[in-house]
């Protein structure tokens, strides 16, 4: 296995669970609401996927309890900001306090236990090609699914009715409204997705990226799952781009570090969020480009008039 | 007004109840930085309050607070341990040093334990474990096993205790092979899962084919299973996460030191002092030596009863500093105010410390 | 059934003081059948919660010690969120000011004069209004979106408080751990009691009054109302949107600041790899639980430094663990946030099939 190689196959597993969280963030802040419980819904999705694959024995199993618990907070969310239109950021924030202590409670019994590795799939022939043959044949079904998701969710966003009424939902809810589409349902469904992809993307964490359970293992990535929906203006692609570059920016400052680099380490790890700043700048100085994509109503609660 | 009100309430509630509380059982609390789901630092010093707990049964109570941050709560959750009438009180980690003080200069009849620091009272004891004995004993074992005669270093913080590992751990490997290497990274964290594993792949895609640690997660040694390479548990046994790949681990133990301060304090016969034990008080303990060629494994358990009998101290001169300036006059032993404040490196380390 | 909202003509005075009340209700029902599950008396551990801390001096100070930075920094907060500016980053303005301000003590230890604490608190508002003010600026001069780069300031600061105070700003009789020098009395913030109380407090009392003050009485206050409800309404009243941000951003920077400072010198006294235990996220919470109002800010400032002594109080006497805290809190404020909303409106149970579709 090349050197190359196989950092891009640590960037892959760094950079997946951030694109998995953030892509589903992105559906739901083109929806108009803004679910800044990222990081709590990611939590309780890693200690549900470390419980779901211990109960089960079945990693993938694992996965699917974290992809369910992440939409039961998710779903608790939803209610408040939607049915009791409670305020988006103060929720979000709340949800992220219960979701670190609720996964705290759960997981208390599994501290210490190995978990049930989520392997990569292994296709004859392909996954033993030179070079590209792990790197294209050999991740594991989460990877090919972050990926299908960006892949998804830019198409229907962009090219089905059912992206546009989306889109519509989240710039102009009113006018929405008025066409005859179902606002709340619009914002459930997609509020209930982003919980999905944020338990999913925990479980990656407690299933494959590191299979153990400790307490706070998501060390902020829900909050840098939220930067990069906003880092890329909203853009699916850019989202893939931006987990990929955050992974790689986390990645590198390692080899730099092994490789003798004398800078404080701590300069190394403010790296990815400086670069973060000066992208956004540059990004933003092309206006119009940001104000198309920017959701009009994101954050503003909407109750239908009767 | 509202604090006014709440004062004069105080007073008339706050007496009564202070006073109620006086018992024989001895109190004793703890204070712990992490989460005790850490499964590392925080978890270890609770499996040594257990440990009081399982050797005293009925005699003493224990209480505790975890995840307390080491700023402007710590004062407070101190203070809380002794005010609900905690007799002795351990606190945890290096950042509670000066709360710990200030914390005991209003109570003189409480006596205090505090972990890894160097400020002493009347009823304030300091105490730490030399886990830089074990770190001797896994370089040696590194430079035996391996291959490219590189191993790689995951540091937490550049601290002196986490300085006085590394530099350990090369003199165990340069005791063995002289042209050993080492990689330091540091994640800037004492437990990240994910970054520690980072960390390690990177390391190991560097050339490394031995992981050594100096932060909580058992992450490290997972990515060496899976890639095939050896490393160490750090802080606890963590052969269940890796078994093939785990050579042995330095354990923190604190259930010997705290069943016997705690027997002191029953006894009446505790008094302020600054203990660092190491192998020989049953402080730092090494993990059975697994997955190793027998005669690499016989001579790391022959190292480790040289070490704990005192024959050998792993900082025994000469040694020089990167720059090759001598840092300990040949056949002299490191004193421990040098050791504790260390912040330099030992000639063959690659990295530079932030000075 | 369905639940349906139904807006209330005019603003409900009385929901307005019921909704706290109701929201303690429902939380107190809520932790009983939660403590009960766990195996605990349910009255004894409410106790704790709310009114063991309420029984003592030391405590009831301890708890104005953890309020006061929530408050400063929750009500600058709010004006920033009524101008609809996005400041997520008062935890990094905080570490900023604290910085800033410590640079007095911690490079210039000799200088003691009755000028140190005012400087350093000069210094410590100066130094977060700067780290707010990069948002602002990025904003105006570029459009950047002001949540993400105020996010990522906080960790830039956190990691620079690291770096000074385990390199350069390391105590140099300190054995080289991570901690500046401890203060001398001089640059220690006076306490106000024989606890820990001290002088911060004041501090955030003054700007909570001055703050209702402005926000209520002032034509500033009703700019940045007019500018964050009614942006249009505001362009043509001649109010100008770059100019609140900025404001908006150097206000709460500076408040934050001033919170960093005085938790520094007053509580902490020397500066620390941590220094915070998130007040700057807290506050976020403090300031919509407040109702982004000076007055409301303060209530909800001690409701929830309460609520995290209450936890610590469950901890010690009961072994409640600190995860059922965070639960009972995260609980504590969906409470409080979904009952606010019958202040607005109305909840109505609507049978399927009956209920009108919408327009």
């Amino acid at each position: 296995m090349g050197a190359f190689e196989s950092i891009l196959l640590t960037v892959i597993t760094a950079a997946t669970p951030l694109l998995l969280a953030a892509i589903g963030e992105l559906v739901v802040e083109r929806s108009g609401v803004l679910n800044l419980g990222v990081e709590g819904m990611m939590i309780v999705g890693a200690v549900m996927g470390f419980a779901g694959a211990q109960a089960t024995g079945s990693p993938y199993l694992g996965a699917v309890f974290a992809l369910l618990s992440g939409m039961g907070m998710a779903l608790l969310f939803g209610f408040l900001t939607l049915h009791l239109v409670a305020n988006q950021v103060a929720t979000g924030l709340a949800l992220t306090l219960l979701g670190l202590g609720l996964s705290g409670m759960i997981g208390e019994a599994f501290v210490g236990q190995p978990g049930i590795r989520l392997t990569g799939i292994e296709i004859p022939v392909l996954s033993d090609l030179p070079l590209v043959g792990r790197l294209l044949f050999g991740q594991d079904v989460l990877v090919y699914l972050s990926l299908a998701l960006v892949a998804g969710v830019s198409y229907v966003l962009f090219r089905t009715r059912a992206g546009l009424i989306i889109r519509a939902v989240g710039d102009n809810h009113a006018s929405a409204h008025a066409l005859g589409v179902s606002v709340l349902k619009v914002r459930y469904l997609a509020v209930l997705f982003g919980g999905a992809c944020a338990g999913l993307a925990g479980g990656y964490l407690s299933l494959v990226y590191t299979p153990q359970w400790v307490e706070g293992m998501t060390a902020g990535r829900g909050w840098i799952a939220l930067a990069l929906v906003v880092f890329a203006t909203w853009r699916p692609l850019r989202v893939l781009a931006g987990a990929y570059l955050f992974g790689a920016v986390g990645i590198l400052q390692f080899h730099a570090q092994a490789h003798g680099v004398a800078i404080p380490s701590q300069f190394m790890s403010a790296l990815p969020y400086v670069a973060t700043i000066a992208v956004l700048v540059i990004i933003s100085r092309n206006r119009i480009l940001t104000r198309v994509n920017t959701p009009a109503c994101l954050g503003r609660p909407f109750v239908p008039d009767r | 007004m509202k604090k006014l009100f709440g004062i004069a309430l105080a007073a008339a509630l706050g007496l009564g109840m202070a006073s109620a509380q006086a018992e024989d059982k001895l109190k004793v609390g703890f204070i712990y930085v992490g989460p005790i789901g850490d499964h590392g630092w925080s978890y270890q010093h609770n499996q040594g309050r257990l440990a009081i707990e399982a050797a005293f049964g009925d005699k003493v109570e224990t209480t505790y607070i975890e995840n307390v941050s080491e700023g402007p709560d710590a004062e407070r959750a101190i203070e809380r341990l002794a005010r609900d009438g905690a007799g002795l009180i351990f606190t945890t980690s290096f950042g509670f040093m000066n709360p710990t003080l200030k914390v005991a200069k209003k109570f003189p009849d409480v006596k205090f334990e505090h972990a890894t620091g160097y400020k002493r009272a009347d009823n304030v004891s300091t105490y730490s474990a030399r886990f830089y004995e074990g770190r001797y004993i896994i370089g040696q074992i590194a430079a035996k096993m391996s291959k490219t005669g590189t191993a790689g270093y995951i540091g937490s913080f550049p601290i002196p205790e986490v300085v006085r590992g590394i530099n350990s751990f090369m003199l165990g490997a340069q005791s063995v092979n002289p042209d050993f290497k080492i990689k330091v990274v540091w994640v800037n964290s004492w437990y990240d899962p994910g970054k520690e594993a980072d960390a390690a792949k990177a390391l190991l895609d560097q050339g490394a084919d031995v992981i050594s640690q100096h932060t909580d997660s058992p992450a490290p040694l997972q990515v060496a299973e899976e890639r095939g390479a050896v490393g160490f548990g750090q802080a606890s046994d963590m052969i269940k996460f890796a078994p093939n790949a785990q050579l042995t681990a330095i354990v923190d133990d604190w259930s010997v030191y705290y069943v016997n301060r705690v027997q002191a304090a029953l006894d009446g016969t505790w008094k302020s002092e600054d203990i660092w034990g190491g192998l020989a008080k049953d402080m730092v303990l090494m993990a059975p030596f697994t997955n190793l060629p027998e005669d690499i494994a016989n001579e790391a358990a022959a190292m480790t009863d040289k070490i704990r009998s005192g024959e050998f101290h792993p900082f025994t001169g000469p040694i020089f500093k990167q720059n090759g300036e001598v840092a300990v006059e040949d056949g002299i032993i490191l004193d421990d105010g040098a050791l504790l404040g260390m912040n330099w490196y030992v000639k063959g380390i690659d990295d530079q410390l932030p000075q | 059934m369905r639940l349906e909202l139904e807006k209330r003509p005019e603003r409900s005075t009385l929901m307005a003081l019921l909704s706290p009340v109701i929201a303690i209700a429902l939380t107190l029902v809520t932790g009983a059948v939660l403590f009960a599950a766990l195996g605990q008396n349910p009255a004894v551990a409410l106790y704790m919660f709310f009114i063991d801390p309420l029984t003592a001096s030391w405590s009831l100070q301890e708890l104005v010690v953890k309020a006061t930075p929530l408050i400063l920094i929750g009500v600058g907060l709010a004006v920033c969120f009524l101008s609809n500016t996005w400041n997520i980053g008062a935890e990094g303005q905080f570490t900023a000011g604290a910085l800033a301000g410590s640079m007095l003590p911690i490079l210039l230890p000799g200088f003691e004069s009755f000028l140190t604490l005012p400087l350093m608190l000069l210094m410590g508002i100066a130094g977060g209004m700067l780290w707010g003010g990069i948002p602002a600026f990025l904003k105006v001069r570029f459009g950047t979106n002001e949540i993400l780069t105020s996010l990522m300031l906080v960790y830039i600061s956190q990691l620079l408080l690291d770096w000074l105070v385990r390199g350069p700003w390391r105590d140099p009789e300190g054995f080289n751990f991570p901690e500046s020098r401890v203060f001398s009395d001089a640059a220690t913030l006076p306490a106000l009691a024989d606890g820990r109380m001290h002088v911060g407090a004041i501090f955030a009392v003054i700007a909570v009054l001055a703050l209702s003050v402005v926000l209520l009485k002032t034509l500033k206050g009703f700019e940045i109302r007019v500018l964050g409800q009614a942006p249009r309404a505001g362009r043509f009243a001649g109010f100008s949107r770059n100019k609140i941000i900025v404001f908006a951003f150097l206000l709460s920077g500076g408040l934050a600041g001033l919170a960093g400072i005085s938790e520094v010198s007053g509580s902490v006294n020397q500066l620390t790899p941590v220094i915070s235990p998130g007040y700057g996220f807290t506050a976020i919470i403090v300031a919509f639980l407040g109702r982004l109002n000076p007055i409301g800010i303060f209530f909800s400032g001690f409701l929830l430094a309460l609520s995290y002594l209450g936890g610590e109080a469950a901890q010690v006497t009961l072994g409640i663990s600190d995860k059922t805290t965070r639960v009972f809190q995260g609980l504590l404020l969906f409470y409080v946030l979904a009952c606010d909303t019958l202040i607005l409106y109305r909840i109505r149970f609507t049978r399927p099939g009956v209920s009108a579709k919408g327009a």
